[in-house]
């Protein structure tokens, strides 16, 4: 997640604004934004200046965003700049995966990190399993997909022993 | 229960009975809900879209509900059908839009729908007629707690419900309620109430949810943080500013009936005119008009229509509706006059409430 160029925040708009005919990006949080849309023309001598410190900003986004690619959820494959353009996660596993950047971000939704609601009475346990179960199936499908048939054999065997195995360890938490 | 069974009726939630009826047409409660075992939509291919809806469907048709649920599969289903569903508020608009396996279970008295491969894997709906929260959210935790039995919901301790987007994670609740506004339109009153909103956080939609305008003065206020509070707070936050805009509403429509009287009784007039008299009408003057009518009987300026007729009109003379009714597909200019038809006889005969 892109932080705000002028203060903590998690951006949430993004602005070219041409100084002296070169495009620069500004990434603005809500508020920030809100200053920014409000305020007069800028002033011509604050130019070279501000200019100078967006591309500063720019070449550390550049690097910002190499690193966000590099970013990806094991299990479902979707990186965290993925996740940023499309606005949607691609498994449950992605809270985990993504957690350090998503905390500013949820904050910046919710006011909140943490849950107090409803909770379902059916142990969220082996989570750690429930989403290597989306791993296995994306393999699975890919071994089908490739005529691999003895290691699709192998994995649909591997899926079939920990449903069970899941199955059995809620039904004996039950 | 057949799709075209719905044609002719229309929903409980629209019969105009429950509390604040005048002004408070509706009240919904929905949660998002995903499997655990399987990725977001957004990363399912289509066997997998196909092995969720599987299982979905299984579980969603074995509900022991109080009304009996029948389940329709959106994917095969023709565009007028989903299109007649969007209007009649049981699906959304992205399960009518987007492709692939999915379905929804609607109970007959059209209370509850739950949308299979929706955003989420799973959306439960609860709607009810008039200031009803209380009992929306009594039936959804039955139902919901009836399915997470059979099912592993993607949940952590820590951030709750995990959900495809995160602005509905934690709860996954979307507390709705749908008023009726016309005088606080009339007096533009109505900006100030976005505002006040805005400021706790409420948000404000048109009739169809997310990105529709208010059409027929009717405004959808709903909460938007999900995370760091219980269903119940949610709810609450909801419910605890509704009478004060029902106040306000009241109060612009006294002022109306007391300084504008003979104004405000002959603009009742023509909308009621004009509806039973037009040859052809657009959807969109339709709704302008049976606002002002619906205004008027809250008012006693008509005395001889029901409210629940004009609930069920605002709903009939939508486009999928009259094409339905009509049973072929219809041209815009077309279903102008088939919709002027509908209302001219629907009014001649408004005291044969079905």
């Amino acid at each position: 997640m892109k932080k705000c160029s002028k203060c903590p925040k998690p951006a949430t708009l993004h602005i070219t604004e041409l100084v002296k005919q070169v495009p620069h990006e500004i990434h603005l949080c809500e508020d920030c934004a809100q200053q920014y849309l409000n305020q007069d023309e800028p002033s011509p001598a604050s130019e070279p200046e501000e200019g100078m410190m967006v591309k500063l900003q720019l070449d550390a986004g550049d690097k910002e965003l190499a690193e966000l690619d590099k970013n990806v959820c094991p299990n479902c494959g979707i990186s965290f700049r993925e996740f940023r353009s499309q606005g949607r996660f691609g498994c449950p596993h992605d809270y985990v995966v993504f957690g350090d950047e998503l905390e500013a971000l949820l904050e910046n939704i919710h006011d909140e990190r943490q849950h107090c609601g409803k909770v379902p009475k059916r142990a969220p346990s082996d989570s750690q399993r429930q989403y290597q179960l989306i791993k296995l199936r994306s393999e699975l499908r890919k071994a089908v997909a490739e005529e691999s048939y003895e290691e699709a054999a192998r994995l649909r065997d591997e899926i079939q022993a920990m449903e069970t195995a899941l199955s059995q360890g809620t039904g004996d938490a039950d | 229960m057949e799709l075209d069974d719905l044609t002719h009726t229309s929903g409980e939630w629209l019969r105009g009975t429950g509390p604040e009826a005048d002004i408070v047409i509706s009240s919904r409660i929905r949660l998002a809900r995903n499997l655990a075992q399987f990725p977001f939509l957004s990363r399912s291919d289509e066997s997998t879209r196909a092995e969720i809806e599987g299982l979905l469907h299984q579980h969603v048709s074995d509900l022991r509900l109080p009304q009996p649920l029948t389940y329709l599969d959106v994917q095969n289903m023709s565009e007028l059908d989903r299109r007649f569903l969007v209007e009649r508020q049981l699906i959304s608009r992205e399960l009518c839009e987007s492709s692939g396996a999915r379905g929804v279970g609607i109970s007959s008295g059209e209370n509850v729908s739950l949308m299979v491969n929706e955003e989420d894997h799973l959306r439960i709906q609860v709607l009810r007629s008039g200031l009803a929260l209380e009992d929306c959210w009594e039936e959804i935790d039955r139902i919901d707690d009836s399915l997470e039995e059979k099912v592993t919901y993607a949940f952590s301790e820590q951030l709750g419900y995990l959900t495809a987007c995160p602005t509905n994670v934690g709860t996954g609740i979307r507390v709705s309620v749908m008023l009726h506004l016309p005088a606080l339109v009339m007096t533009k009153e109505i900006q100030k109430v976005y505002q006040a909103l805005q400021k706790i956080h409420l948000a404000v939609r048109g009739l169809y949810g997310e990105g529709s305008q208010a059409m027929g003065d009717f405004y959808q206020i709903s909460n938007q943080v999900t995370l760091g509070k219980s269903e119940l707070d949610i709810i609450s936050e909801v419910k605890d500013v509704i009478p004060q805009i029902i106040g306000y509403e009241r109060k612009y429509r006294e002022a109306l009936v007391k300084e504008k009287r003979r104004d405000l009784h002959d603009q009742v007039s023509r909308a009621y005119g004009i509806l039973r008299t037009a040859q052809t009408i657009s959807s969109e003057e339709t709704m302008h008009l049976l606002s002002s009518v619906r205004m008027g009987i809250n008012l006693g300026l008509i005395d001889d229509l029901e409210i629940p007729t004009v609930n069920e009109l605002f709903i009939h003379t939508q486009p999928a509706h009259l094409q339905k009714l009509r049973n072929s597909a219809l041209e815009s200019g077309e279903r102008n006059v088939a919709r002027a038809c509908y209302l001219r006889e629907r009014l001649a005969s408004n005291n044969d409430v079905p």
